[in-house]
């Protein structure tokens, strides 16, 4: 693998995406927008509080993460597949020096960006409705781009063994959905059953929206962060794997 | 003709090359050399392997057993010294769709290291060259099944390749597609780039080739030039071919 090639596969992502974004963004900012006023006001009006926080302050730094996370699970699960299947993008590529590393790690780093992107989105929203406590909360940008590795590497992996576009519907409904209600965006996690806060640990939303929620209270995360980290370096071999199999299968 | 060969460079040699899908054998241990500025073909039918020995040579495929050299190296050591320079028009279309025709150019001339300033007229220049020019600014869904097949071509010579791999370079093409898609070719001939082709058209293999491999069940039947082949067994080119892969004209 080399960085330079990975990178060219990137710029191709991001020539499309500036051509493209007008017609995308609206839709990924209206929807984390939505949950945050229905729920924020609206469930807010009676929940009031979470642990002396009023409610819609405290969602909102989770929102920010799972922007962050379905931006890039979208790019790296129907994007990936579109371009490697329907599209014939990957063989476009592979036909010049770039290799099938270098092609998956454009890929990767590029959910990675498009994840950050969405999420920077959502923290300046947010910030500008004064539901933010604590400027610390630009230092959470890198992490945004940690987190969102992490889910474009997951989605990848989803990508490399799905058998048609439709199989995603499982990995939506069976992992992203129930990871979506269960990080402790909209209640604290320790509410639950101790075997939920258990599952929960080892979903990557749930250390983003701790990570998200430390720096939006001006408090600095320590493990959350050493989480993100761990679980980016231990994941990624495995799309390039199954990615390589996948392609070279013919 | 084959003691000119010998002091000619050989741009491709592949001895003893084996590739299996699974269970199914694509190719089954076959040798052949190409000469650098011919034009060498091959046919067979569907399934014969075609395909799979063009994506080895691009370096698309590892093969299972055997050498493949292209320019004197290795396929499967540093295969992006080849691919820089060699150029591929694929069987697909795979033109990228949210792009138009002259940002198709564009970005692919970045794979291979080709900034925007030098790209862009590089990139003119080739429109020109594929009659495709007065459509720059399109997006590559408005153009019609010839114009999607010379962009696919301008694109493949970007790099300024000195070895073009076609597959089935006139697929679905109309006559007179067809017939600018070989003027295109024998311009490039002319010029010295060295063209491997796989083609299902016996006029095309004697448009364009020097000299043609017969394919059949991942094996080489024969490879000779045209004109020997027609002498040998006598008809045309495809009578030729039906009598090496098996199937024979009724008399």
């Amino acid at each position: 693998m080399k960085l330079k090639r990975a990178y060219r596969v990137w710029q191709r992502h991001l020539a499309v995406y500036t051509k493209l974004y007008k017609s995308s963004i609206v839709l990924n900012f209206v929807e984390p927008v939505m949950y945050l006023v229905a729920l924020g006001l609206g469930l807010g009006a009676f929940v009031k509080e979470i642990n002396g926080v009023p409610y819609i302050n405290f969602i909102a730094p989770g929102i920010v993460a799972s922007s962050t996370m379905f931006a890039a699970s979208f790019e790296c699960t129907y994007g990936t597949f579109v371009r490697m299947t329907f599209q014939k993008t990957f063989d476009a590529i592979l036909a010049t020096p770039v290799g099938i590393d270098d092609l998956v790690a454009g890929e990767l780093m590029w959910g990675a960006t498009k994840g950050m992107i969405y999420g920077t989105i959502i923290t300046i929203v947010i910030s500008a409705f004064g539901l933010v406590d604590s400027v610390m909360i630009v230092l959470m940008l890198p992490f945004l781009f940690v987190g969102a590795l992490i889910f474009s590497e997951v989605a990848m992996i989803a990508a490399a063994l799905a058998p048609g576009i439709d199989t995603f519907n499982y990995y939506y409904t069976l992992f992203m959905t129930p990871m979506f209600l269960f990080s402790g965006i909209f209640f604290p996690i320790d509410s639950m059953p101790p075997i939920v806060a258990k599952i929960a640990f080892f979903t990557p939303l749930y250390h983003v929206v701790n990570v998200s929620r430390d720096f939006a209270a001006g408090v600095v995360p320590t493990w959350d962060l050493v989480w993100l980290v761990a679980a980016a370096a231990i994941i990624a071999p495995y799309p390039f794997r199954l990615m390589r199999r996948r392609i070279l299968r013919g | 003709m084959s003691d000119i060969m010998n002091f000619m460079d050989r741009v491709i040699t592949a001895k003893g090359l084996v590739k299996n899908y699974n269970s199914l054998c694509a190719v089954d241990g076959i040798d052949f050399e190409i000469e650098s500025g011919e034009c060498f073909g091959f046919l067979g039918p569907n399934g014969a392997g075609k395909t799979t020995v063009m994506k080895i040579l691009y370096c698309y495929l590892p093969p299972d057993e055997g050498e493949v050299r292209v320019f004197g190296l290795d396929v499967t050591k540093e295969p992006w010294n080849i691919k820089r320079r060699i150029g591929v028009l694929p069987q697909d279309m795979n033109l990228d769709p949210d792009l138009s025709v002259l940002e198709n150019l564009q970005v692919y001339a970045r794979y291979f290291d080709i900034g925007k300033k030098e790209s862009t007229p590089l990139a003119w220049e080739l429109l020109e060259f594929a009659e495709i020019k007065e459509k720059a600014k399109v997006n590559i869904l408005k153009l019609s099944g010839g114009m999607k097949r010379r962009l696919q071509l301008a694109r493949a010579l970007i790099n300024g390749p000195e070895l073009l791999v076609l597959d089935e370079p006139t697929t679905g093409l109309d006559p007179h597609s067809r017939h600018t898609v070989w003027d295109k070719l024998n311009a490039l001939k002319a010029r010295g780039t060295t063209l491997l082709l796989t083609t299902h058209y016996m006029e095309e293999a004697e448009a364009l080739c020097d000299r043609v491999a017969i394919m059949d069940r991942g094996k080489i039947v024969t490879v000779d030039t045209p004109k020997h082949l027609i002498e040998k067994h006598g008809g045309n080119l495809e009578h030729v071919y039906l009598t090496l892969t098996g199937r024979p004209l009724e008399a």
